[in-house]
Formats: structure tokens, C-alpha cells, sequence
């Protein structure tokens, strides 16, 4: 089974990176561009059918180690 | 006294530490491999700057996870004094011994140069020799040392007096949070710092304020000893 993991800073904390590139956009004449947030994407294979506990396996990973919730959110998909 | 410096994979100021323990203070120092599974021998743990495994992920993520860092959890929880010191910082609000993280400096640079703290709080294991509000100089080197936390958790910092530096009012070389440098826990045995105190010993070095640190751990510990024996 396959999953991917999105990890993405809060929104009420500053992405000094995402505003580097906002800032990088509006400079090449892509005004339209609003806020932009940088995040991390993981994909991971896992060695399991069983999609209840796949789920709760990646939940734990999330909170463990992939992301740190004091000041990042994360959110899962998985196929297969 | 014996003083323990941790080495991880990519850490870079262990050197450094191990060095000023030996020429501040003169006290037994041993490097422990991050695969050490016993730290009972020593007295003071020092988690050093650098880069351990390679920040991936984020600073301290994967160190947290380090067989040591279970023994650096006991030793801090029996009392022992227990500082990180730039990504030893990352490591240590990683491993949930100090609250809070480190994001990335706001002006998105590397800083590296000599920086004014204030020394807020002087009742710390590591600051007992300096006096309180003094003004002192500590070189940064760092890219990920904006301290933040949430709203409850600073007020629980300030209610404890668990705020050990700021820099200097106007001179916040990364956005930090309330210009806060450093940390400690609740009961003040393990502190926190971004700023690099072992690379401030000696005026070649450009400035010996960091000394001290390293002088008033000593002095605690002393102090400690006495009053069990006296006791």
C-alpha cells in the first residue's frame, strides 16, 4: 500500500520560505499570487493490506517523527 | 565533575565544547557516541551545535530518536544539568525536554556573528554567575533559530521564569519569539540556547562571556555536593 504524507507549517506561524517565493513570483509579474506556504510531501511504501491499521500506524508516524505539531499540521492519503 | 558531550552523526561544535569544559573549568570530559546507553557517570550532559543527521526531516528530528537520547531524558529528570546548545537546542524541544521549536530565521539567512544577550534569568545551573539583566556577548551561527511557541505555553515561560536570554532589545538576529535566545525547563536544570557560549572563552576568540556558563555549572554542582554532604 502506498501513502503520502503532507506536512505543512500552521497558519498562524510565519513560512519565511514561502515568503521568499510570494516575494520571487510578484517580482516576475505573477501579481495574482497571494499567500504561498511551503510544505514537505512524502511518499512511503507500506508493507501492510490492512487500511484501518495502516491508517493508525501513519497517524502515530506523523506525531512521532514526520511532523513536529507544535508547529506543523500534516494530513495523509492512502492507495492501494 | 564529569561532563559528557554527545556526538551525533554531523555534530560540528563537540570540539568546541569538549575544549572549554577542559580550559574553563578544568573538569574530567568524555565525548559519548550517540549510540551510549548509559550516561550514569556523569554530571552534566552538553548537547552540542551542528548538524545531526544532516537536519533532514527537520534540526533535531532524528536525534531525538538516538538510543542516548533516552539516557539524556533520565539524566534530566534525576536533576543532572543538561545543555543543548544550538541544534542541541533543536534536539532538546524535539525530545519534549524543553517546550516550544526552532523555525526557520525569518530573513531566510544563515547568521553568523557575535550577538548582545541579556541574561534574564541568573538563577539556572548554567547562568548563577552572571548577574541578572547583565548584557553579554555570544556569538550565533545558525539558520533555524526563531524560537516559537504557543500563546499558553510563553505565558507558562514567563510565569517560571524559564526565559534565560534574550537578545538584545532591536538587535533579534532571527525573529524569535519575544527576542527569546534561550530556555529552560520548569525546574531549571536543562537550558536550552541557540547562541554558542563555547566559542566565547577567550578574548582571541573575540569574547570570554561565555566562561561563565561553564564556571557557574560548576559552581552549582558544587554547591549541590556540599549541601548532600553537609545534609
Amino acid at each position: 500500500m502506498k501513502a503520502t504524507v503532507y506536512v505543512t507549517i500552521k497558519q498562524n506561524v510565519l513560512d519565511p520560505q514561502g515568503s521568499a517565493v510570494q516575494g520571487a513570483l510578484h517580482s516576475m509579474g505573477f501579481d495574482e499570487v497571494g499567500k504561498v506556504r511551503i510544505g514537505k510531501y512524502l511518499e512511503l511504501e507500506l508493507d501492510t493490506t490492512d487500511r484501518a491499521e495502516a491508517e493508525s500506524r501513519l497517524k502515530a508516524m506523523c506525531e512521532k517523527l514526520l511532523a513536529n505539531t507544535v508547529i506543523e499540521d500534516y494530513r495523509f492519503e492512502l492507495e492501494g | 565533575m564529569k561532563f559528557a558531550v554527545i556526538v551525533f552523526p554531523g555534530s560540528n561544535c563537540d570540539i568546541d565544547c569538549y575544549k572549554a569544559v577542559e580550559d574553563t573549568i578544568g573538569q574530567p570530559v568524555d565525548y559519548v557516541w550517540h549510540t551510549a546507553t548509559d550516561l550514569s557517570e556523569y554530571d552534566a550532559i552538553l548537547v552540542p551545535g551542528g548538524f545531526s543527521y544532516g537536519d533532514y526531516l527537520r534540526c533535531g528530528a532524528i536525534a531525538r530518536f538516538a538510543p542516548v537520547m533516552n539516557e539524556v531524558v533520565k539524566a534530566a529528570e534525576q536533576g543532572k544539568f543538561v545543555l543543548g546548545i544550538c541544534n542541541g537546542f533543536q534536539i532538546l524541544t524535539e525530545a519534549g525536554l524543553l517546550p516550544g521549536a526552532l523555525l526557520r530565521n525569518n530573513s531566510m539567512k544563515f547568521r553568523c556573528h557575535s550577538a548582545l544577550l541579556e541574561v534574564v534569568n541568573n538563577n539556572t545551573a548554567f547562568t548563577n554567575q552572571y548577574s541578572q539583566g547583565e548584557i553579554i556577548d555570544i556569538p550565533i551561527a545558525h539558520g533555524e533559530g526563531n524560537y516559537f511557541c504557543d500563546d499558553a505555553t510563553l505565558a507558562q515561560l514567563k510565569a517560571n521564569n524559564q526565559i534565560v536570554f534574550r537578545y538584545k532589545a532591536g538587535a533579534n538576529p532571527n525573529g524569535s519569539l519575544e527576542d527569546i535566545a534561550g530556555i529552560c525547563n520548569e525546574r531549571g536544570n536543562v537550558v536550552g540556547m541557540m547562541p554558542h557560549p563555547e566559542r566565547a572563552i577567550d578574548q582571541l576568540l573575540g569574547s570570554e562571556d561565555g566562561k561563565r556558563m561553564f564556571t557557574s555549572i560548576l559552581n552549582a554542582w558544587r554547591e549541590q555536593h556540599g549541601a548532600a554532604v553537609n545534609g
